[in-house]
């Protein structure tokens, strides 16, 4: 190990610093091949990362390229450059730093190319670009370092393993490249460390001092929390109590739309004027850089957010976390509770807020996991193969390939080092021909062999496109809002396509905490005034739509076990009493079905406790099950823990209904069309490189040129039922919106132990689900007949009929 | 009946589910927009390859329709080719399966602005046709017309709410004097009957018949 140089740690005396224990620890580790560093929030992790940086440059003597920052926020880029500038400048090093985003200007991407920095500062996607042009070993030939700041975010997607494959190219391009991770607190440090080592290099995990535990409780309020419902309303006022005792309080929401009610609410009961300020994903970027920019300066007093504000960048002086809704996810409360108070050894502070009378019990379990230090998280499993089609789209643009080197290069990547020679060789074919059972494209192969047995590009105009398409974050289909003028008036943000299109002329909604009215839709965009005079139709945004972890359900179903529960508020216990001396509660390993008649209808309650998206899949699965054992299924509605039936006769054997191998035999049939699986055939397609997003030249009525994914699929699923990318969907189909990997774990985890119970009324338990939005009809009358109704109707309106 | 039967111009016409035009006086059935060889177009651009599947799906769904209604001429409405050169690429399948629907049948392409001439396969090829005071051509005029047009080229397409969800679908567009009828290539795309052009191409009193399993009527300016 090289010894601080003198000018770095005179610097560290000036600032009265002492270098921290960890950070010491990553200075002797500096020549390891790779090193993963996890520290809290506010541990000194960047400096951490970069000390070894900045002693191997200090001497001036390195030409060219040191150093790869790669962050998942562009915001963090620009951070981080501020705040490297900043030490380096008062050290007096001699070292260049530039960042290279998306938003970076062509002129200036060019020079970095021709004359890279020493330190460059980007995204996953932005490295993958650089290593698509002819000209990346020259770029990267003197590379020593890369760094990768919140791996732990990128270790859990496609982003992440696109990154990992664009830094086997680039290990392969430069003599000893070490790399290092900087990440939170996770439950598997050993799985981030294969995901960011070369393999099979080793790799150390460096654990600083993770600090004093959080000082975590419920938010007491004196009134109940109501049955159901996510909206918290009524905490507002003991939440406006907290904002006024402390100096910024971060305010996070599950879901962007909850963010937006509750900004909303909070604003009606702001008698004081609080300065409170809101941020997500589907906000206009100059509205979010503005809330942004005045937290730093500390001139807000609250700000309510959701999963936006998760990551990185130093906020101020945050000193509370509240946590509206239940957590769903211990590893991700502790990661939110880590943004109130930076300072190191002091414990942050946070409060958690139950929406409703399930969250209770839900929010309690958090709590103990977290006193327990029990993260939850699922092992991610092998590398998507719609990535790795990417990857190999991205390696031909810089020149042409061997495919046997390039496999060996794949293999290097941890979540890649198990894929087979079979997997590879079909991806391989998948970009260069399509990879169908027809052969249709021998003439215009877009990867071509050449004498020497490397493949090329058919076409040198494919390059661009392929460029154009780098990356593997799915917009969902959203559609630009604006306030309506002459020339186009402010963007206020984005909502979904589909939310759109049931919008009328007249209707409101909320969007940046204002409500505005829809006058109509120009040009892709939809036009708003703040003429609001109606109730707010709330708005879908996208963005992801958590699930309750597998260990946080299993710990509820734990807690269910106890003979009385003193940690819950009153309330809460009473009810669980209840159900106990009504029904049973469920239990782990056991899966309870409670059947009973309510307003001339059968109720089926099936408490699966494997999270929404997959309680959602079963709604879908069952109810054909239903209909095929004759029980006339209606509608259902599911939550993070049950899915509730309801139809005109009883269930009388929920051996059959449940039976795992019938419903293997739901999701074969599920593939033939559902929409669900066509939104996750969508996105795959779109990472492999079959559908474009963006075009050369896009024609400004491109949609009519265009057509819609769901045609490819119907295709393929008719023609070419074994195609790559059918299989990968189906793989896709196991984690994410459809989530059957969870219902299958449950199938296998309950078999043969069901607990059904028939009642004469509603149970405790299944009462709120009642209250819940989001009910499902059954289409048993199918599309067709809705749509019969509808267009009559529309056509003895317009008195055509 | 699946079909929708509407009087035009004087004409009893029935659009068909499938997305056809059938004209039961003169025993004629006619189909729009077909862009046969768009999957090898992307390809040759140097885009992806798409499912090579669309000219067999396309032509089975015409081969249905030409054999339900026995129609005596069929009439492609312009666009049947994605490019000048496209029916020189269809594979040996595909031509036979045309010439065999060709065979003991009036045959018309009309051409389109993908295909602006004749193509090397058989049928009569026409800028526009007459036919018992209906005119057929690609794409719709701009001007006032004294009697009915049929035409093709915008695939008109519409979008209906049910119930807090939305559907879209592929659409004839028929008002007094106009039809312009819907895609019926599978690899085709559509441009929403209530965009420009469409809107100012057609009167209030649009119609749009939706194309699936039934052909359904609805009315297309409704506010």
């Amino acid at each position: 190990m090289e010894p601080v140089h003198p000018l770095i740690a005179d610097w560290f005396t000036a600032q009265e610093w002492t270098i921290h224990p960890h950070q010491q620890d990553m200075l002797a580790r500096a020549d390891d091949p790779a090193t993963l560093l996890i520290a809290p929030t506010g541990g000194g992790k960047t400096m951490a990362g970069f000390l070894p940086t900045l002693n191997e440059l200090a001497d001036g003597i390195h030409e060219g390229l040191h150093t790869l920052y790669v962050s998942p926020l562009k915001a963090l880029a620009s951070d981080i450059k501020r705040n490297l500038r900043r030490p380096v400048d008062e050290i007096g090093l001699p070292i260049r730093i530039e960042d290279r985003t998306g938003d970076t200007s062509a002129t200036r991407k060019k020079r970095q190319r021709a004359d890279p920095p020493h330190i460059l500062l980007t995204t996953p996607e932005s490295l993958a670009l650089l290593t698509s042009y002819e000209d990346a070993p020259r770029m990267f030939k003197g590379l020593k370092r890369i760094v990768i700041d919140e791996i732990h975010a990128l270790a859990d997607s496609k982003r992440g393993d696109q990154l990992m494959l664009a830094l086997s190219a680039v290990q392969n391009m430069c003599d000893g490249l070490r790399r290092v991770g900087l990440s939170a607190t996770v439950e598997d440090p050993a799985a981030i460390a294969h995901f960011l080592a070369r393999h099979p290099d080793s790799c150390d995990i460096v654990l600083a001092d993770p600090g004093p535990d959080p000082d975590i409780s419920m938010l007491n309020i004196a009134e109940p929390p109501p049955w159901a419902g996510g909206g918290a309303a009524y905490a507002i006022p003991a939440v406006l109590e907290q904002i006024k005792q402390h100096k910024t309080t971060l305010i996070f929401h599950n879901t962007r739309a909850q963010a937006e009610i509750f900004f909303h609410n909070l604003w009606l009961a702001n008698e004081d004027s609080l300065p409170i300020g809101i941020h997500h994903g589907s906000l206009d970027k100059v509205q979010r850089e503005r809330v942004e920019a005045a937290m730093v300066r500390g001139d807000l007093a609250a700000i309510v957010c959701t999963g936006s504000l998760d990551l990185g960048i130093d906020w101020g002086d945050v000193d509370l976390v509240i946590q509206i809704g239940a957590p769903k996810n211990v590893k991700r409360l502790v990661q939110r509770i880590g943004r109130a108070n930076h300072r190191y050894n002091a414990p942050s502070k946070a409060l958690l807020v139950p929406a409703n009378r399930f969250e209770v019990v839900e929010c309690v379990a958090a709590l103990q996991a977290v006193k327990e230090h029990e993260l939850d998280g699922d092992p991610r499993g092998p590398g998507p193969l719609d990535v790795l089609c990417q990857h190999i789209l991205i390696r031909a643009c810089a020149g042409p390939i061997d495919p046997d080197a390039l496999y060996q290069e794949i293999k290097s990547v941890g979540a890649y080092s198990m894929v087979t020679r079979a997997q590879f060789e079909d991806c391989f074919d998948f970009c260069a021909t399509g990879g169908y059972a027809l052969r249709a494209y021998d003439k215009w192969k877009r990867l071509q062999e050449r004498n020497d047995g490397t493949w090329a590009l058919r076409d040198p105009r494919a390059a661009q496109r392929i460029r154009m398409n780098i990356g593997t974050i799915q917009d969902t289909d959203t559609l630009k809002v604006r306030l309506q003028k002459s020339r186009g008036g402010k963007p206020l943000g984005e909502i979904e396509e589909g939310f759109a299109s049931t919008l009328t002329q007249g209707d409101t909604f909320l969007i940046g905490g204002q409500i505005v009215r829809y006058e109509g839709l120009r040009e892709m965009t939809v036009e708003v005034t703040r003429r609001a005079d109606k109730k707010p139709k709330v708005a879908t945004f996208g963005g992801t739509k958590f699930a309750t972890s597998t260990q946080l359900s299993q710990r509820i179903l734990r807690m269910f076990q106890q003979d009385d529960w003193p940690d819950l508020p009153a309330c809460t216990a009473d009810w669980l009493t209840l159900q106990r001396g009504v029904s049973i509660l469920p239990r782990p390993g056991r899966l309870l079905i409670e059947s009973f008649p309510h307003e001339h209808r059968n109720h089926t309650v099936v408490y699966g406790f494997a999270g929404r998206n997959a309680q959602q899949t079963l709604g879908l699965l069952l109810s054909k099950r239903m209909e095929e054992l004759g029980y006339d299924p209606l509608g259902f509605v599911a939550t993070d823990h049950a899915t509730l039936f309801w139809g005109l006769r009883a269930v009388t054997d929920p051996d059959a209904l449940m039976d795992p191998d019938m419903m293997e035999q739901g999701l074969e049939q599920w593939l033939a069309g559902n929409a669900l699986i066509k939104r996750t055939f969508r996105a795959s397609a779109t990472i492999a490189g079959l559908i474009e997003r963006n075009l050369p030249s896009q024609r400004k009525n491109g949609r009519q040129a265009t057509f819609s994914s769901d045609i490819l699929y119907d295709t393929l699923h008719k023609y070419d039922p074994e195609h790559l990318l059918l299989r990968i969907t189906k793989q896709e189909a196991l984690r994410g919106l459809v989530d059957f990997g969870r219902i299958r774990l449950m199938l296998e985890q309950t078999r043969g132990r069901i607990d059904f119970i028939t009642l004469k009324r509603v149970t405790p338990l299944a009462a709120p689900m009642f209250l819940e939005m989001g009910r499902i009809p059954i289409k048993g009358a199918a599309e067709e007949r809705l749509l019969a109704a509808e267009t009559a109707a529309l056509m003895s309106a317009a008195g055509l009929a | 009946m699946s079909h929708h039967a509407f009087s035009f111009n004087g004409e009893m016409l029935h659009a068909l589910p499938s997305g056809a035009l059938y004209w039961p006086a003169q025993n004629l059935l006619c189909v729009s927009d077909l862009h046969f060889g768009k999957a090898q177009r992307y390809a040759l651009q140097g885009g992806s390859a798409l499912p090579p599947y669309e000219v067999k799906d396309t032509l089975m769904r015409l081969d249905h329709d030409i054999t339900t209604q026995a129609a005596k001429t069929v009439i492609c409405l312009g666009d049947s080719f994605d490019r000048i050169s496209a029916s020189a690429d269809l594979d040996l399948d595909a031509r036979e399966w045309i010439t065999r629907l060709q065979a003991g049948r009036e045959w018309i392409w009309i051409e389109g602005n993908h295909d602006p001439g004749p193509v090397d396969l058989g049928g009569t090829h026409l800028a526009e046709h007459l036919r018992a005071g209906l005119i057929f051509r690609h794409i719709a005029i701009g001007e006032t017309l004294k009697s009915g047009e049929i035409s093709g080229h915008y695939h008109p397409k519409i979008t209906l709410n049910l119930k807090a969800r939305a559907l879209t679908r592929r659409c004839f567009a028929i008002d007094e004097r106009r039809l312009i009828m819907p895609a019926f290539g599978t690899y085709t795309g559509g441009l929403s009957v209530r965009a420009e052009p469409l809107n100012t191409l057609l009167s209030t009193k649009a119609i749009a018949v939706l194309t699936g399993e039934t052909a359904l009527p609805v009315p297309i300016k409704t506010r």
